[in-house]
Protein backbone atom coordinates (compact mmCIF):
# COMPACT_ATOMS: atom_id res chain seq x y z
CA UNK A 1 0.00 0.00 0.00
CA UNK A 2 1.34 3.45 -0.62
CA UNK A 3 1.78 5.62 2.34
CA UNK A 4 0.54 8.55 0.45
CA UNK A 5 -2.70 7.61 -2.21
CA UNK A 6 -5.55 7.73 0.01
CA UNK A 7 -8.19 8.17 -2.99
CA UNK A 8 -11.20 6.85 -2.04
CA UNK A 9 -12.04 4.67 -5.57
CA UNK A 10 -8.45 2.77 -5.25
CA UNK A 11 -8.79 1.88 -1.16
CA UNK A 12 -7.68 -1.33 -1.08
CA UNK A 13 -9.98 -3.42 -0.06
CA UNK A 14 -9.96 -6.62 2.08
CA UNK A 15 -10.81 -9.24 -0.40
CA UNK A 16 -11.07 -13.08 -0.24
CA UNK A 17 -9.11 -15.07 -1.73
CA UNK A 18 -11.93 -17.12 -3.14
CA UNK A 19 -12.87 -13.80 -5.16
CA UNK A 20 -9.89 -13.56 -7.04
CA UNK A 21 -10.68 -17.08 -9.18
CA UNK A 22 -12.61 -17.30 -12.15
CA UNK A 23 -16.19 -18.67 -10.76
CA UNK A 24 -17.68 -21.48 -11.24
CA UNK A 25 -20.07 -21.73 -14.40
CA UNK A 26 -18.57 -18.15 -15.64
CA UNK A 27 -18.93 -18.12 -19.31
CA UNK A 28 -14.71 -17.94 -19.56
CA UNK A 29 -14.67 -21.42 -17.75
CA UNK A 30 -16.46 -23.28 -21.28
CA UNK A 31 -12.89 -21.74 -23.04
CA UNK A 32 -11.22 -25.27 -23.12
CA UNK A 33 -14.48 -26.47 -24.69
CA UNK A 34 -14.99 -24.04 -27.24
CA UNK A 35 -11.66 -24.02 -28.21
CA UNK A 36 -11.05 -27.74 -28.18
CA UNK A 37 -14.65 -27.50 -30.62
CA UNK A 38 -12.99 -24.54 -32.58
CA UNK A 39 -9.30 -26.79 -32.82
CA UNK A 40 -10.81 -29.95 -34.07
CA UNK A 41 -13.87 -28.41 -36.42
CA UNK A 42 -11.26 -26.26 -38.11
CA UNK A 43 -8.04 -28.56 -38.12
CA UNK A 44 -9.81 -31.68 -38.89
CA UNK A 45 -11.21 -29.65 -42.20
CA UNK A 46 -8.36 -28.12 -42.95
CA UNK A 47 -6.53 -31.65 -42.82
CA UNK A 48 -9.69 -33.21 -44.84
CA UNK A 49 -9.82 -30.93 -47.50
CA UNK A 50 -5.89 -30.06 -47.55
CA UNK A 51 -5.15 -33.73 -47.89
CA UNK A 52 -7.86 -34.90 -50.35
CA UNK A 53 -6.47 -33.53 -53.31
CA UNK A 54 -2.62 -33.11 -54.09
CA UNK A 55 -3.29 -29.20 -55.54
CA UNK A 56 -4.51 -28.38 -52.01
CA UNK A 57 -1.49 -29.55 -50.39
CA UNK A 58 0.26 -26.38 -50.58
CA UNK A 59 -2.52 -24.01 -49.68
CA UNK A 60 -3.03 -26.15 -46.53
CA UNK A 61 -0.09 -25.78 -44.83
CA UNK A 62 0.79 -22.19 -46.01
CA UNK A 63 -2.40 -21.82 -44.38
CA UNK A 64 -1.44 -23.64 -41.26
CA UNK A 65 1.27 -22.22 -40.75
CA UNK A 66 -0.28 -18.41 -41.17
CA UNK A 67 -2.70 -20.07 -38.27
CA UNK A 68 0.03 -21.17 -36.06
CA UNK A 69 1.89 -18.01 -36.17
CA UNK A 70 -1.09 -15.81 -35.14
CA UNK A 71 -1.62 -18.58 -32.36
CA UNK A 72 2.10 -18.60 -31.20
CA UNK A 73 2.55 -14.69 -30.96
CA UNK A 74 -0.17 -14.26 -28.74
CA UNK A 75 1.40 -16.68 -26.37
CA UNK A 76 5.12 -15.44 -27.21
CA UNK A 77 3.85 -11.53 -26.55
CA UNK A 78 2.59 -13.07 -23.12
CA UNK A 79 5.82 -14.52 -22.30
CA UNK A 80 7.28 -11.44 -23.11
CA UNK A 81 5.12 -9.58 -20.90
CA UNK A 82 6.03 -11.77 -17.67
CA UNK A 83 9.70 -11.53 -18.40
CA UNK A 84 9.76 -7.32 -18.55
CA UNK A 85 7.53 -7.45 -15.80
CA UNK A 86 9.57 -9.66 -13.25
CA UNK A 87 13.11 -8.06 -14.93
CA UNK A 88 11.39 -4.46 -14.15
CA UNK A 89 10.20 -4.93 -10.56
CA UNK A 90 7.42 -3.51 -12.08
CA UNK A 91 4.87 -2.86 -9.48
CA UNK A 92 1.45 -1.58 -11.65
CA UNK A 93 1.34 -4.71 -14.15
CA UNK A 94 0.69 -7.45 -11.21
CA UNK A 95 -3.02 -7.83 -11.39
CA UNK A 96 -3.12 -8.48 -15.22
CA UNK A 97 0.17 -10.31 -14.80
CA UNK A 98 -2.09 -13.64 -14.69
CA UNK A 99 -2.89 -12.75 -18.09
CA UNK A 100 0.53 -12.88 -19.71
CA UNK A 101 1.19 -15.98 -18.05
CA UNK A 102 -2.17 -17.98 -19.18
CA UNK A 103 -1.03 -16.86 -22.44
CA UNK A 104 2.65 -18.23 -22.42
CA UNK A 105 0.95 -21.55 -20.44
CA UNK A 106 0.43 -22.25 -24.19
CA UNK A 107 3.21 -22.55 -25.73
CA UNK A 108 3.96 -26.05 -24.93
CA UNK A 109 0.58 -26.85 -26.99
CA UNK A 110 1.64 -24.51 -29.73
CA UNK A 111 4.64 -27.14 -30.48
CA UNK A 112 1.94 -29.84 -31.83
CA UNK A 113 0.83 -27.25 -33.87
CA UNK A 114 3.99 -27.00 -35.66
CA UNK A 115 4.88 -31.09 -35.70
CA UNK A 116 1.75 -31.79 -38.43
CA UNK A 117 4.44 -28.88 -40.69
CA UNK A 118 7.13 -31.46 -40.28
CA UNK A 119 5.21 -32.82 -43.39
CA UNK A 120 4.57 -30.00 -44.95
CA UNK A 121 7.96 -28.45 -45.74
CA UNK A 122 8.72 -30.15 -48.80
CA UNK A 123 5.74 -27.93 -49.86
CA UNK A 124 6.75 -24.73 -47.70
CA UNK A 125 10.31 -24.37 -48.00
CA UNK A 126 12.36 -24.53 -51.54
CA UNK A 127 15.60 -25.38 -49.14
CA UNK A 128 14.33 -28.37 -48.07
CA UNK A 129 14.78 -30.19 -51.85
CA UNK A 130 18.00 -31.19 -52.49
CA UNK A 131 17.61 -30.84 -56.53
CA UNK A 132 16.86 -27.62 -56.34
CA UNK A 133 19.73 -26.64 -54.19
CA UNK A 134 22.42 -28.45 -55.55
CA UNK A 135 20.75 -26.53 -59.04
CA UNK A 136 21.28 -22.77 -56.71
CA UNK A 137 25.08 -21.76 -55.78
CA UNK A 138 23.34 -18.90 -53.37
CA UNK A 139 20.97 -22.47 -51.65
CA UNK A 140 24.14 -24.45 -51.72
CA UNK A 141 25.79 -21.91 -50.14
CA UNK A 142 23.45 -21.63 -47.11
CA UNK A 143 22.73 -25.35 -46.72
CA UNK A 144 24.78 -25.95 -43.82
CA UNK A 145 22.26 -23.76 -41.51
CA UNK A 146 19.46 -24.35 -44.18
CA UNK A 147 19.19 -28.29 -43.84
CA UNK A 148 15.82 -29.96 -42.44
CA UNK A 149 17.51 -31.87 -40.04
CA UNK A 150 19.46 -28.83 -38.67
CA UNK A 151 16.27 -27.32 -38.89
CA UNK A 152 14.09 -29.24 -36.73
CA UNK A 153 16.77 -28.96 -33.77
CA UNK A 154 16.66 -25.90 -33.87
CA UNK A 155 12.93 -25.46 -34.22
CA UNK A 156 13.03 -28.40 -31.01
CA UNK A 157 15.27 -26.05 -28.88
CA UNK A 158 13.33 -22.84 -29.51
CA UNK A 159 9.85 -24.74 -28.20
CA UNK A 160 12.19 -26.14 -25.08
CA UNK A 161 13.60 -22.99 -24.61
CA UNK A 162 9.53 -21.30 -24.44
CA UNK A 163 8.09 -24.58 -22.66
CA UNK A 164 10.71 -24.41 -19.91
CA UNK A 165 10.28 -20.55 -19.10
CA UNK A 166 7.32 -20.55 -19.18
CA UNK A 167 6.39 -23.53 -17.09
CA UNK A 168 9.39 -22.46 -14.35
CA UNK A 169 7.86 -19.14 -14.36
CA UNK A 170 4.23 -19.90 -13.95
CA UNK A 171 5.12 -23.10 -11.60
CA UNK A 172 6.79 -20.49 -9.15
CA UNK A 173 4.22 -17.75 -9.56
CA UNK A 174 1.12 -20.43 -8.44
CA UNK A 175 3.60 -21.56 -5.63
CA UNK A 176 3.80 -18.05 -4.46
CA UNK A 177 -0.19 -18.27 -3.79
CA UNK A 178 0.65 -21.10 -1.63
CA UNK A 179 3.33 -20.06 0.49
CA UNK A 180 3.64 -16.46 0.30
CA UNK A 181 7.36 -16.43 0.06
CA UNK A 182 8.75 -13.29 -1.04
CA UNK A 183 11.87 -15.14 -2.50
CA UNK A 184 9.96 -16.41 -5.06
CA UNK A 185 9.63 -12.67 -6.85
CA UNK A 186 13.50 -12.34 -6.60
CA UNK A 187 13.94 -16.09 -8.32
CA UNK A 188 11.50 -15.25 -11.03
CA UNK A 189 13.74 -11.50 -11.43
CA UNK A 190 16.83 -13.69 -11.11
CA UNK A 191 15.54 -15.76 -14.16
CA UNK A 192 13.63 -13.63 -16.12
CA UNK A 193 17.07 -11.21 -17.08
CA UNK A 194 18.38 -14.11 -18.82
CA UNK A 195 15.50 -15.06 -20.17
CA UNK A 196 14.94 -12.28 -21.92
CA UNK A 197 18.12 -12.74 -24.01
CA UNK A 198 17.34 -16.50 -24.86
CA UNK A 199 13.94 -15.08 -25.74
CA UNK A 200 15.08 -12.63 -28.36
CA UNK A 201 17.17 -14.95 -30.09
CA UNK A 202 15.15 -17.61 -29.89
CA UNK A 203 12.09 -15.72 -31.34
CA UNK A 204 14.90 -13.93 -33.87
CA UNK A 205 16.08 -17.38 -35.01
CA UNK A 206 12.45 -18.65 -35.03
CA UNK A 207 11.42 -16.32 -37.73
CA UNK A 208 14.30 -16.38 -39.66
CA UNK A 209 14.09 -20.44 -40.03
CA UNK A 210 10.05 -20.52 -40.36
CA UNK A 211 9.05 -17.40 -41.95
CA UNK A 212 12.50 -16.04 -43.35
CA UNK A 213 12.86 -18.91 -45.34
CA UNK A 214 10.08 -19.60 -46.82
CA UNK A 215 12.22 -17.10 -49.94
CA UNK A 216 15.50 -18.55 -48.99
CA UNK A 217 17.10 -15.92 -51.16
CA UNK A 218 16.00 -13.17 -49.76
CA UNK A 219 17.21 -11.39 -45.68
CA UNK A 220 16.86 -8.92 -43.34
CA UNK A 221 18.55 -8.55 -40.38
CA UNK A 222 16.02 -6.44 -39.01
CA UNK A 223 13.15 -9.12 -39.85
CA UNK A 224 13.05 -10.62 -36.28
CA UNK A 225 12.46 -7.64 -34.73
CA UNK A 226 8.99 -7.01 -36.82
CA UNK A 227 7.74 -10.27 -36.24
CA UNK A 228 8.27 -9.66 -32.27
CA UNK A 229 6.97 -6.10 -32.89
CA UNK A 230 4.11 -7.74 -34.32
CA UNK A 231 3.53 -10.37 -32.00
CA UNK A 232 3.60 -7.95 -28.80
CA UNK A 233 1.30 -5.69 -30.23
CA UNK A 234 -1.32 -8.92 -30.66
CA UNK A 235 -0.42 -9.68 -27.11
CA UNK A 236 -1.43 -6.40 -25.73
CA UNK A 237 -4.37 -6.41 -27.74
CA UNK A 238 -5.58 -9.81 -26.59
CA UNK A 239 -4.70 -8.89 -22.87
CA UNK A 240 -6.97 -5.37 -23.38
CA UNK A 241 -9.89 -7.66 -24.27
CA UNK A 242 -8.76 -10.11 -21.54
CA UNK A 243 -8.25 -7.32 -19.03
CA UNK A 244 -11.40 -5.47 -19.76
CA UNK A 245 -13.49 -9.14 -18.40
CA UNK A 246 -11.44 -9.14 -15.46
CA UNK A 247 -12.48 -5.41 -14.54
CA UNK A 248 -16.09 -6.58 -14.88
CA UNK A 249 -15.46 -9.53 -12.95
CA UNK A 250 -13.10 -7.83 -10.41
CA UNK A 251 -13.99 -4.15 -10.22
CA UNK A 252 -12.18 -3.38 -7.02
CA UNK A 253 -8.73 -5.42 -8.61
CA UNK A 254 -8.62 -4.08 -12.17
CA UNK A 255 -9.63 -0.92 -12.94
CA UNK A 256 -9.62 1.62 -15.57
CA UNK A 257 -6.28 2.85 -14.90
CA UNK A 258 -4.83 -0.36 -15.21
CA UNK A 259 -6.67 -0.93 -18.92
CA UNK A 260 -5.23 2.10 -19.49
CA UNK A 261 -1.40 1.23 -18.85
CA UNK A 262 -2.80 -2.12 -21.39
CA UNK A 263 -3.99 0.04 -24.16
CA UNK A 264 -0.84 2.27 -24.26
CA UNK A 265 1.44 -0.81 -24.15
CA UNK A 266 -1.08 -1.76 -27.57
CA UNK A 267 -0.37 1.41 -28.86
CA UNK A 268 3.35 1.82 -28.03
CA UNK A 269 4.04 -1.89 -30.11
CA UNK A 270 1.80 -0.71 -33.05
CA UNK A 271 3.72 2.35 -33.49
CA UNK A 272 7.33 0.11 -32.92
CA UNK A 273 5.73 -2.01 -35.87
CA UNK A 274 5.13 0.76 -37.83
CA UNK A 275 8.84 2.19 -37.34
CA UNK A 276 10.26 -1.30 -37.41
CA UNK A 277 8.06 -2.30 -41.02
CA UNK A 278 8.88 0.80 -42.16
CA UNK A 279 12.67 0.65 -41.88
CA UNK A 280 13.15 -2.76 -43.19
CA UNK A 281 10.95 -1.38 -46.17
CA UNK A 282 12.83 2.15 -46.50
CA UNK A 283 16.74 0.64 -45.95
CA UNK A 284 15.89 -2.16 -48.85
CA UNK A 285 13.95 0.46 -51.26
CA UNK A 286 16.38 3.29 -50.88
CA UNK A 287 19.60 0.77 -51.12
CA UNK A 288 17.78 -1.25 -54.01
CA UNK A 289 20.55 -4.49 -54.57
CA UNK A 290 18.58 -7.26 -56.31
CA UNK A 291 19.14 -10.01 -53.65
CA UNK A 292 16.88 -7.88 -51.14
CA UNK A 293 13.97 -6.10 -53.01
CA UNK A 294 12.30 -9.48 -54.14
CA UNK A 295 10.23 -9.96 -51.10
CA UNK A 296 8.93 -6.28 -51.40
CA UNK A 297 9.12 -6.73 -55.21
CA UNK A 298 6.06 -9.37 -54.42
CA UNK A 299 4.29 -7.28 -52.32
CA UNK A 300 4.03 -4.80 -54.28
CA UNK A 301 3.18 -6.44 -57.61
CA UNK A 302 -0.51 -7.17 -58.51
CA UNK A 303 -3.44 -7.43 -55.99
CA UNK A 304 -0.66 -7.76 -53.40
CA UNK A 305 0.15 -3.97 -53.46
CA UNK A 306 -3.46 -3.34 -52.26
CA UNK A 307 -2.88 -5.85 -49.45
CA UNK A 308 0.74 -3.89 -48.28
CA UNK A 309 -1.20 -0.79 -48.66
CA UNK A 310 -4.31 -2.02 -46.63
CA UNK A 311 -1.67 -3.43 -44.16
CA UNK A 312 0.68 -0.22 -43.32
CA UNK A 313 -2.93 1.85 -43.10
CA UNK A 314 -5.15 -0.54 -40.65
CA UNK A 315 -1.98 -1.43 -38.93
CA UNK A 316 -0.68 1.65 -38.41
CA UNK A 317 -2.90 5.15 -39.84
CA UNK A 318 -5.78 4.22 -38.72
CA UNK A 319 -5.48 2.63 -35.33
CA UNK A 320 -2.35 5.16 -34.32
CA UNK A 321 -5.03 8.28 -34.64
CA UNK A 322 -8.06 6.21 -33.35
CA UNK A 323 -6.07 5.46 -30.04
CA UNK A 324 -4.23 8.14 -29.74
CA UNK A 325 -6.63 10.42 -27.17
CA UNK A 326 -6.32 9.46 -23.71
CA UNK A 327 -9.75 9.08 -23.55
CA UNK A 328 -9.90 6.26 -25.84
CA UNK A 329 -7.44 4.12 -23.83
CA UNK A 330 -9.62 4.75 -20.77
CA UNK A 331 -12.48 3.45 -22.42
CA UNK A 332 -13.92 0.00 -22.57
CA UNK A 333 -15.64 0.52 -25.58
CA UNK A 334 -13.32 1.65 -27.41
CA UNK A 335 -10.45 -0.13 -26.35
CA UNK A 336 -12.01 -3.53 -26.91
CA UNK A 337 -13.12 -2.32 -30.65
CA UNK A 338 -9.01 -1.40 -31.24
CA UNK A 339 -7.92 -4.63 -29.81
CA UNK A 340 -9.94 -6.95 -31.90
CA UNK A 341 -9.17 -4.39 -35.28
CA UNK A 342 -5.57 -4.58 -34.12
CA UNK A 343 -5.74 -9.05 -33.67
CA UNK A 344 -7.60 -8.94 -37.41
CA UNK A 345 -4.36 -6.81 -38.60
CA UNK A 346 -1.81 -9.31 -36.96
CA UNK A 347 -3.66 -11.93 -38.97
CA UNK A 348 -3.07 -10.63 -42.32
CA UNK A 349 -0.02 -9.40 -41.17
CA UNK A 350 1.10 -13.10 -41.21
CA UNK A 351 -0.99 -13.74 -43.93
CA UNK A 352 0.99 -10.91 -45.98
CA UNK A 353 3.86 -12.54 -44.76
CA UNK A 354 3.41 -16.01 -45.87
CA UNK A 355 1.45 -16.29 -48.70
CA UNK A 356 2.68 -14.13 -51.57
CA UNK A 357 5.51 -16.96 -51.42
CA UNK A 358 2.66 -19.76 -52.63
CA UNK A 359 0.33 -17.14 -54.33
CA UNK A 360 2.32 -15.24 -56.70
CA UNK A 361 1.97 -12.29 -58.02
CA UNK A 362 -2.07 -12.01 -56.46
CA UNK A 363 -3.87 -12.59 -53.43
CA UNK A 364 -5.98 -15.94 -53.90
CA UNK A 365 -7.97 -16.59 -50.85
CA UNK A 366 -8.96 -20.12 -49.60
CA UNK A 367 -11.72 -21.63 -47.03
CA UNK A 368 -8.72 -23.37 -45.90
CA UNK A 369 -7.06 -19.65 -44.57
CA UNK A 370 -10.32 -19.16 -42.14
CA UNK A 371 -10.53 -22.97 -41.52
CA UNK A 372 -6.88 -23.17 -40.75
CA UNK A 373 -6.82 -20.04 -38.31
CA UNK A 374 -9.94 -20.45 -36.18
CA UNK A 375 -8.91 -24.34 -35.47
CA UNK A 376 -5.09 -23.20 -34.25
CA UNK A 377 -6.92 -20.13 -32.05
CA UNK A 378 -9.24 -22.51 -30.86
CA UNK A 379 -5.81 -24.83 -29.62
CA UNK A 380 -4.69 -21.38 -28.34
CA UNK A 381 -8.19 -20.48 -26.35
CA UNK A 382 -8.53 -24.29 -25.22
CA UNK A 383 -5.05 -24.03 -23.68
CA UNK A 384 -5.50 -20.83 -22.65
CA UNK A 385 -8.99 -21.83 -21.18
CA UNK A 386 -7.20 -24.09 -19.26
CA UNK A 387 -4.61 -22.24 -17.75
CA UNK A 388 -7.20 -19.24 -16.53
CA UNK A 389 -9.08 -22.13 -14.31
CA UNK A 390 -6.55 -23.61 -12.69
CA UNK A 391 -5.47 -20.72 -11.11
CA UNK A 392 -6.59 -17.68 -9.52
CA UNK A 393 -6.99 -14.51 -11.81
CA UNK A 394 -3.87 -12.67 -9.98
CA UNK A 395 -0.98 -13.26 -8.35
CA UNK A 396 -3.01 -13.70 -4.80
CA UNK A 397 0.16 -13.49 -2.23
CA UNK A 398 2.45 -11.10 -4.51
CA UNK A 399 4.19 -8.45 -2.51
CA UNK A 400 3.28 -5.91 -4.79
CA UNK A 401 -0.41 -6.86 -5.13
CA UNK A 402 -1.63 -3.93 -3.09
CA UNK A 403 0.41 -1.79 -4.93
CA UNK A 404 -0.99 -2.38 -7.99
CA UNK A 405 -4.37 -2.57 -6.85
CA UNK A 406 -3.69 1.24 -5.95
CA UNK A 407 -1.64 2.25 -8.66
CA UNK A 408 -3.29 5.55 -10.86
CA UNK A 409 -1.80 7.13 -14.33
CA UNK A 410 -1.06 10.50 -13.78
CA UNK B 1 3.03 38.56 -17.67
CA UNK B 2 6.56 39.65 -16.36
CA UNK B 3 9.71 37.36 -16.35
CA UNK B 4 10.02 38.42 -12.60
CA UNK B 5 6.19 38.40 -11.04
CA UNK B 6 3.22 36.38 -12.87
CA UNK B 7 0.34 38.68 -13.92
CA UNK B 8 -1.95 38.84 -11.09
CA UNK B 9 -5.40 40.84 -10.97
CA UNK B 10 -5.10 43.91 -8.87
CA UNK B 11 -5.52 44.23 -5.60
CA UNK B 12 -3.07 44.61 -2.15
CA UNK B 13 -4.47 40.53 -1.07
CA UNK B 14 -3.11 37.49 -2.58
CA UNK B 15 -5.58 35.22 -0.99
CA UNK B 16 -5.01 32.36 1.66
CA UNK B 17 -2.45 29.69 2.42
CA UNK B 18 -3.08 26.93 4.38
CA UNK B 19 -0.71 23.76 5.77
CA UNK B 20 -1.72 20.43 6.29
CA UNK B 21 -0.30 17.97 8.44
CA UNK B 22 0.24 14.90 5.86
CA UNK B 23 -0.88 14.44 2.26
CA UNK B 24 -4.16 12.49 3.26
CA UNK B 25 -5.46 15.68 4.81
CA UNK B 26 -4.68 17.86 2.30
CA UNK B 27 -6.09 15.81 -0.35
CA UNK B 28 -9.54 15.19 1.46
CA UNK B 29 -9.38 19.46 1.85
CA UNK B 30 -8.81 19.49 -2.07
CA UNK B 31 -12.23 17.57 -2.05
CA UNK B 32 -13.72 20.18 0.10
CA UNK B 33 -12.66 23.01 -1.58
CA UNK B 34 -13.11 22.03 -4.84
CA UNK B 35 -16.73 20.92 -3.73
CA UNK B 36 -17.13 23.96 -2.06
CA UNK B 37 -17.30 25.69 -5.58
CA UNK B 38 -13.57 27.55 -5.52
CA UNK B 39 -12.29 27.64 -9.14
CA UNK B 40 -8.94 29.71 -8.48
CA UNK B 41 -6.87 28.16 -5.80
CA UNK B 42 -3.90 25.59 -5.74
CA UNK B 43 -2.29 22.77 -3.97
CA UNK B 44 1.68 22.85 -3.38
CA UNK B 45 3.36 19.61 -2.24
CA UNK B 46 6.76 18.25 -2.47
CA UNK B 47 6.44 15.44 -4.73
CA UNK B 48 3.16 14.26 -7.06
CA UNK B 49 0.25 12.88 -5.08
CA UNK B 50 -1.45 10.12 -7.14
CA UNK B 51 -5.16 11.20 -7.64
CA UNK B 52 -4.80 14.68 -6.52
CA UNK B 53 -6.07 16.16 -10.01
CA UNK B 54 -9.49 14.77 -9.49
CA UNK B 55 -9.40 15.77 -5.66
CA UNK B 56 -9.13 18.79 -7.26
CA UNK B 57 -11.38 18.67 -9.89
CA UNK B 58 -8.90 19.82 -12.12
CA UNK B 59 -9.64 19.43 -15.81
CA UNK B 60 -7.65 17.78 -18.29
CA UNK B 61 -4.75 19.81 -20.17
CA UNK B 62 -4.81 21.24 -22.94
CA UNK B 63 -1.17 20.77 -23.60
CA UNK B 64 -1.84 17.53 -25.64
CA UNK B 65 -3.35 19.81 -28.27
CA UNK B 66 -0.39 21.97 -28.49
CA UNK B 67 1.61 19.01 -28.96
CA UNK B 68 -0.28 17.50 -31.80
CA UNK B 69 -1.08 20.86 -33.35
CA UNK B 70 3.27 21.49 -33.07
CA UNK B 71 3.82 17.93 -34.82
CA UNK B 72 2.08 17.88 -37.67
CA UNK B 73 3.19 21.06 -38.17
CA UNK B 74 7.06 19.44 -37.52
CA UNK B 75 5.69 17.20 -39.91
CA UNK B 76 4.42 19.44 -42.85
CA UNK B 77 7.51 21.60 -42.69
CA UNK B 78 9.34 18.39 -42.92
CA UNK B 79 7.89 17.05 -45.80
CA UNK B 80 7.13 20.07 -47.85
CA UNK B 81 10.69 21.22 -47.15
CA UNK B 82 12.04 18.22 -48.38
CA UNK B 83 9.64 17.91 -51.32
CA UNK B 84 10.12 21.70 -52.45
CA UNK B 85 14.26 21.01 -52.50
CA UNK B 86 13.70 18.15 -54.39
CA UNK B 87 11.10 19.20 -57.08
CA UNK B 88 11.53 22.70 -56.98
CA UNK B 89 14.76 24.37 -55.88
CA UNK B 90 17.41 21.90 -56.75
CA UNK B 91 16.09 18.36 -58.63
CA UNK B 92 18.90 16.05 -58.45
CA UNK B 93 18.62 12.28 -60.01
CA UNK B 94 19.05 10.37 -57.14
CA UNK B 95 20.18 6.58 -57.99
CA UNK B 96 17.60 6.82 -60.87
CA UNK B 97 14.59 7.45 -58.10
CA UNK B 98 12.19 9.93 -58.55
CA UNK B 99 12.84 13.75 -57.67
CA UNK B 100 9.49 13.24 -55.43
CA UNK B 101 10.52 9.94 -53.27
CA UNK B 102 8.59 10.30 -50.33
CA UNK B 103 10.07 7.10 -48.55
CA UNK B 104 12.84 8.66 -48.30
CA UNK B 105 11.71 11.71 -46.85
CA UNK B 106 10.00 9.74 -43.89
CA UNK B 107 12.97 9.79 -41.50
CA UNK B 108 13.64 13.79 -41.28
CA UNK B 109 9.55 14.15 -41.30
CA UNK B 110 9.31 12.38 -38.32
CA UNK B 111 12.23 13.73 -37.04
CA UNK B 112 10.81 17.27 -37.28
CA UNK B 113 7.59 15.83 -36.22
CA UNK B 114 9.45 14.47 -32.79
CA UNK B 115 10.75 18.16 -32.79
CA UNK B 116 7.90 20.04 -33.43
CA UNK B 117 6.06 18.03 -30.44
CA UNK B 118 8.62 17.98 -28.31
CA UNK B 119 9.16 21.77 -28.33
CA UNK B 120 5.52 22.19 -28.19
CA UNK B 121 5.12 20.18 -24.72
CA UNK B 122 8.10 22.38 -22.98
CA UNK B 123 7.16 25.60 -24.29
CA UNK B 124 3.18 25.23 -24.61
CA UNK B 125 3.85 24.24 -20.50
CA UNK B 126 6.39 27.10 -20.09
CA UNK B 127 3.55 29.68 -20.85
CA UNK B 128 0.28 27.63 -19.62
CA UNK B 129 1.78 28.04 -16.00
CA UNK B 130 3.19 31.34 -16.53
CA UNK B 131 7.05 30.19 -16.31
CA UNK B 132 10.08 31.25 -15.89
CA UNK B 133 8.31 33.39 -12.84
CA UNK B 134 11.11 34.70 -10.40
CA UNK B 135 8.91 35.32 -7.78
CA UNK B 136 5.40 34.84 -6.60
CA UNK B 137 3.21 36.19 -3.38
CA UNK B 138 3.50 33.42 -1.75
CA UNK B 139 7.42 33.34 -1.77
CA UNK B 140 6.79 36.02 1.12
CA UNK B 141 5.64 33.70 3.47
CA UNK B 142 8.74 31.95 5.23
CA UNK B 143 6.64 28.51 6.03
CA UNK B 144 5.96 28.03 2.22
CA UNK B 145 9.88 26.78 1.64
CA UNK B 146 8.60 23.75 3.05
CA UNK B 147 6.80 23.38 0.56
CA UNK B 148 9.54 21.45 -1.74
CA UNK B 149 10.72 19.84 1.62
CA UNK B 150 7.79 18.52 3.89
CA UNK B 151 5.16 20.77 3.87
CA UNK B 152 1.59 20.58 2.35
CA UNK B 153 0.03 23.30 1.13
CA UNK B 154 -2.95 24.80 -0.29
CA UNK B 155 -3.73 28.44 -1.52
CA UNK B 156 -7.10 29.92 -2.46
CA UNK B 157 -6.54 33.31 -4.16
CA UNK B 158 -8.35 36.43 -3.07
CA UNK B 159 -9.99 37.11 -6.57
CA UNK B 160 -12.04 33.64 -6.27
CA UNK B 161 -15.39 34.73 -6.45
CA UNK B 162 -16.47 33.15 -2.99
CA UNK B 163 -13.57 34.14 -1.64
CA UNK B 164 -13.95 35.83 1.70
CA UNK B 165 -11.44 36.46 3.85
CA UNK B 166 -12.89 35.27 6.94
CA UNK B 167 -15.21 32.62 6.25
CA UNK B 168 -12.49 31.12 3.78
CA UNK B 169 -10.12 31.11 5.92
CA UNK B 170 -12.80 29.63 8.79
CA UNK B 171 -13.33 26.77 6.01
CA UNK B 172 -9.27 26.22 5.72
CA UNK B 173 -9.18 25.63 9.59
CA UNK B 174 -12.52 23.49 10.07
CA UNK B 175 -10.78 21.48 7.27
CA UNK B 176 -7.83 20.81 9.27
CA UNK B 177 -5.16 23.26 8.85
CA UNK B 178 -2.57 23.09 10.70
CA UNK B 179 -2.15 27.06 9.89
CA UNK B 180 -3.82 29.25 8.05
CA UNK B 181 -2.95 32.84 6.90
CA UNK B 182 -3.37 35.88 5.09
CA UNK B 183 -1.04 36.68 2.18
CA UNK B 184 0.10 39.84 0.97
CA UNK B 185 0.28 40.36 -2.90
Amino acid sequence: MTDHAPSSHSRPAVLLASSLWLPQGHAWRRFPLVGLVLAAVGLGASLAGGLASPAMRSQLWHSWLVGALFALSIGLGGLFFVLVHHSTQSGWGVVVRRIGENAMATLPWMALLFVPLIFGLGDLFPWSHADAVAKDPLLLHKQPYLNVTFFLIRTLVYFAIWTFLALRLGSLSRLQDKTGDHDLTRRMRRMSAPGLILFALSVTFFSFDWVMSLDPHWYSTIFGVYFFAGSVMAFFAFMTLIALGQKELQPRVVNEEHLHDVTKLMFAFLVFWAYMAFSQFMLIWYANLPEETGFFAQRLAGSWRSASIALSLGHFVVPFFFLLPRTIKRSPKASAIAALWLLVMHAIDMYWLVMPSLHVGSITLSWLDVAALVGCAGVFLAAFGASLGRQALVPLRDPRLPESMTFENQ
Amino acid sequence: MGLLRPSLPPGDRFGALAEFADPAELYHACEAVRDAGYTKWDAHTPFPIHGLDRAMGLKTSKLPWVVLIMALGGALAGIGLQGWVSTTAYPLVISGKPFFSWPAFVPITFELSILGGALGAVFGMFAMNQLPTLYHPLFGKASFERASDDGFFLSIESWDPKFDPDRTVEMLRQLGAKEVELVSS
